[in-house]
């Protein structure tokens, strides 16, 4: 696993992303903060709807807007603020400094461009190459991502590749000009498990070599498991919870952190009894939830969640709970 | 275990071929061969898992048993009958014993019809009920679901996913179906909503005895509900074995591979990862002989000429591989 | 009755007539959200109203001839003037209302019944689908207006013959509309789920089918209406529509072609009238577009 060298590269603070609907004001990030140092693999885990890919496209400001809008909050890239740059800086930055590899392999690349062509483009653009230069640069990428015949596959339109190719390709793309940090939404959701299961090793490879340090966002605890340090857990546009991967899974100690975990069908448990449930479903992000978002569906929920929201607080060793109840006792238990 | 119970349902060689028509005069230049041979039994009271990545035609199994599509070649036999060349209207009263639950909670339930009626449908298909005693059986429906009878008038769009998915399985429920096959029924949910919709399959099979072919690509739901899991790999079924039996001696290549790929929720396990190499192939143009050889890193000389058939390698457990491991 | 309404607003917990809730709190709503569709209902309710009741808004027999009265611009014993033939124009718009209205309506109905007809069936009946498509793929391939003066000029001119014309030559789009519709929805899982519920074709048909190609068929409907007014005025303009004797916004501005320098009153009222029309079915059908597209468009 690449050792992160502790100092701070990214630092968001209290972000704050609203998209502003005829149905009423989404508060889709509210109010979240984390950092992620040099190298280091930072997964943020959450279910739909909870922000966390609003979260990441926030980071490079990608959000549409209108309806969209980055309401308040600083993102701190070497202590400069994002959110402050011009248009033109953005630009400078996305792909080169900071790159993105998205869920859907199939429309995230031009149908009617060659491989060759799209990554070229980066590279003719933060890297101001001759053709010639850049044909070498991607010949080289194409092998670090482990894609067969690289010579042939240059000339070829994304439909004649499979999926797990194309995803080859856009992690090529994001890592063609050696950027510090790569957020990666959901990269391997769409994939077959086995599929999945190349990527994850391939991306893992990289990592020791570039030295990148990666913002992992996903569903999956597995796949945090396989490849996070540290996790964020994000519920209704919040943070609730953030702790190294090996605390998290050992002795998670938000309610809702602990529910997933019991909820979760493992392959690694002989048991088949009923798995533990948690009751009623995600909130609707339409209306301003008052006090702790996950009250109505906490076991442990008291007077005082419905009406104050938590406050993250560090209970030691990176562990940060946002929670008037945090689970104290360790380990995981089933019904 | 399953020697005592009756066979509901039992496929003998399923194919399913669709022909790929080229030119002007749409001439046939291949076949997909979706389905490619498949036989297994399912009996009263079990649930058979389906597993296998997408390509390898364990949705088309499905609707095939279904008579959505119609098979190639090969036999259904429901309860001994044969059901695989029935006319849509002779396959009718089958309908009654087998159901369905479809995987996209968004569009498996008609968005301009109230939560009632989808759910009444097959209901009002097949029995003559007053309108008094048909809002009785939704109600009794609603509630076996999970759901209040208040939601009864309300359209899908103001249902959540999981509990759209509700519907869809009280659908299936309403005229008391022996086998109910699930394609996909909690892949597009989240996470905490999946187990309440496990839960509720599981208990539902608990009070009525149905039976399941339930057809996902999640191994870890699989392995939870399953008492059988038939492993499919292009077209046809490589292992199917009961469900500890699979995940303790896995004999196919492909399904140790299978298991090794799913990431643990456990950062503490080193385990040693198989990782296939290549992609899974197209089902147009299927390698020789044993179709899995191209990415198997046991492959012989015999596997590229000769295609294996299923064999049974200790009671039950049955395996389509020349070199079956743990054995 | 406690009414959620798409804004949010939630009217008195007290019994209140359906027409004072409609006034004061349905239609401000939907006004507020649909500006222009409002406008273009309101408008069409207002011709819809002159036409049946011409005959009671100072109007005369349009067909009555005062030849010693012709040619005078708009004044107040004739509030458009008078044509050649010294006929009352306000009196021959107002009842022109009738013919184009009557036409829009009657085309824009036969057109999608016998479109959705034969949609249907050529989307479940694949040799069907072969044949008829290419008949009308034919019949697409002729220009609409000339394919209606083709169809004029074989019968006399009628009312009834320029509802048939304008209909044949607006089918072809209903049904290539039906079609892909009915195609996209017979894949869509919940028609598969009925299949499965045993459901029988014809009912899946009624069920599931009808009511999901309803809302498009409506939009398409009004553009249909729009678009037979225009053809309608158009072949009554080059005398190929309704018979000259009866006042049509298309016949009036025909028979003052001619004219139109030296009065050009004669042509300015029926095309005000015909484009208001026209523009407040637009409108009407743009909103219902809007209106009906499903909760996808709303959804975050």
């Amino acid at each position: 696993m690449s050792q992160s060298t502790g100092k701070s590269i990214l630092e968001v603070k209290d972000l704050r992303t609203y998209f502003y609907t005829r149905d009423g004001v989404v508060r889709s990030v509210d109010g979240v903060s984390f950092s992620i140092s040099e190298g280091e693999t930072l997964a943020i885990v959450g279910e739909s709807g909870c922000g966390k890919s609003v979260t990441s496209l926030s980071l490079l400001r990608l959000i549409p807007s209108p309806p969209g809008k980055i309401v308040s909050g600083s993102i701190l890239f070497h202590g400069k603020d994002l959110l402050s740059l011009s248009d033109e800086e953005m630009r400078d930055i996305r792909g080169d400094k900071i790159s993105m590899i998205f869920q859907e392999p199939m429309t995230s690349l031009n149908p009617v461009l060659t491989i060759g062509r799209q990554i070229s483009e980066v590279l003719e653009l933060h890297r101001h190459c001759t053709k010639d230069e850049a044909r070498t640069r991607i010949l080289e990428l194409l092998k670090l991502v482990n894609i067969s015949e690289p010579e042939r596959r240059i000339d070829e339109y994304p439909h004649q590749l499979s999926g797990g190719m194309r995803q080859r390709i856009m992690i090529a793309m994001a890592l063609a000009c050696d950027p510090e940090i790569l957020i990666a939404d959901e990269p391997t959701t769409a994939l077959d498990v086995t599929i999945q299961a190349q990527i994850l090793n391939l991306m893992r490879e990289l990592r020791d070599r570039t030295r990148a340090a990666i913002i992992l966002i996903t569903h999956d605890l597995g796949v945090v498991a396989e490849m996070a340090q540290r996790v964020v857990v994000m519920y209704a546009g919040r943070k609730v919870e953030e702790a190294s991967v090996f605390d998290l899974f050992a002795k998670p100690m938000h309610p809702y952190t602990l529910g997933l975990l019991n909820s979760m069908p493992r392959l690694d448990d002989a048991s088949t009894k009923r798995l533990v449930e948690i009751p009623g479903m995600v909130p609707s992000m339409k209306t301003e939830i008052i006090g702790c978002a996950f009250a109505p569906r906490c076991s442990v929920a008291s007077e005082k969640c419905t009406q104050e929201s938590p406050v993250l607080k560090n209970h030691g060793n990176g562990h940060w709970v946002s929670c008037w109840h945090p689970i104290s006792a360790a380990g995981v238990m089933h019904e | 275990m399953s020697k005592n119970k009756k066979v509901l349902l039992e496929l003998n060689n399923l194919c399913k071929h669709y022909p790929i028509r080229k030119g002007l005069l749409s001439k046939i230049a291949g076949y997909v061969y979706a389905v490619d041979g498949v036989s297994f039994s399912i009996y009263e009271g079990e649930t058979l898992g389906l597993v296998g990545e997408s390509g390898c035609g364990k949705s088309t199994v499905g609707r095939t048993i279904l008579r959505l599509l119609d098979p190639t070649a090969g036999e259904i036999l429901w309860r001994g009958e044969r059901i695989d060349e029935l006319s849509r209207a002779e396959m009718r009263p089958f309908r009654k014993e087998i159901q369905a639950v479809f995987q996209d909670p968004y569009s498996s339930l008609n968005p301009r019809m109230r939560a009632a009626d989808i759910v009444s449908e097959p209901l009002r298909n097949f029995e003559n009920l007053t309108q008094a005693e048909g809002r009785e059986r939704v109600k009794e429906l609603f509630a076996l679901v999970g759901l209040r009878p208040d939601q009864m008038l309300r359209y899908p769009h103001e249902f959540s996913g999981g509990q759209r998915q509700r519907l869809g399985i009280a659908r299936a429920l309403s005229v008391k179906p022996k086998l109910i096959m699930c394609d996909e029924p909690v892949s597009a949910l989240d996470v905490s909503v999946q187990a309440q919709v496990i839960n509720l399959l599981g208990d539902l099979q608990k009070e009525f005895g149905v039976s399941y072919l339930f057809i996902a690509h999640d191994l870890a739901v699989v392995k939870h509900i399953s008492h059988r899991i038939a492993v499919m790999y292009l077209g046809r079924v490589v292992e199917l074995a009961e469900t500890a039996e699979l995940f303790a001696c896995p004999s196919h290549p492909y399904t140790e591979a299978l298991l090794s790929a799913v990431p643990i929720p456990d950062p503490t396990r080193q385990r040693q990862q198989i990782v296939l190499g290549g992609d899974v192939p197209s089902p147009i143009n299927r390698p020789s002989g044993c179709h899995f050889h191209t990415r198997c890193i046991y492959a012989q000389e015999r596997c590229k000429r000769e295609e294996p058939t299923l064999e049974e390698v200790s009671p039950g457990h049955f395996v389509a591989c020349h070199f079956k491991l743990n054995t | 009755m406690i009414n959620n309404n798409a804004m949010g607003a939630v009217s008195e917990p007290v019994q209140i007539s359906k027409v004072r809730l409609f006034l004061s709190v349905q239609l401000p709503a939907m006004y507020k959200r649909y500006p222009f569709a409002v406008i273009g209902a309101a408008t069409l309710l207002l011709m819809t109203f002159i036409a049946i009741f011409a005959p009671f808004l100072g109007t005369i027999d349009p067909q009555s001839v005062a030849p010693l009265n012709r040619l005078k611009p708009p004044s107040w014993a004739n509030w458009f003037g008078t044509d050649a033939l010294g006929r009352d124009v306000y009196s021959r718009v107002m009842y022109g209302a009738r013919v184009s209205l009557v036409v829009g309506i009657a085309v824009a109905l036969l057109s999608t019944v016998i479109g959705l007809s034969i949609g249907l069936v050529t989307g479940f009946i694949r040799w069907l689908d072969a044949i008829v498509m290419r008949i009308m793929d034919g019949l697409m391939s002729i220009p609409s207006i000339l394919l209606a003066i083709a169809l004029m000029a074989l019968t006399k001119a009628s009312i009834e013959n320029v509802i048939i014309a304008i209909t044949l030559a607006e089918v072809p789009r209903v049904v290539r509309l039906v079609r892909s519709l009915v195609l996209g929805l017979r894949e869509q899982p919940y028609v598969e789920a009925a299949a499965a519920s045993g459901t029988p074709l014809l009912k899946t048909l009624v069920r599931h089918i009808l009511p999901n190609i309803a809302a498009p068929l409506l939009v398409q409907a009004t553009y249909i209406c729009a678009s037979a007014m225009i053809t309608e005025a158009i072949l009554s303009f080059i005398g190929a529509g309704t018979p000259p004797n009866i006042p049509s916004w298309g016949n009036i501005m025909a028979e003052s072609r001619s004219l139109f320098q030296i009065a050009g009153y004669l042509i300015l009222f029926p095309s005000i009238f015909l484009s208001a029309t026209v523009l407040a079915v637009n409108y009407l059908g743009d909103g219902l577009r809007d209106a009906l597209d499903p909760r996808l468009s709303r959804r975050m």
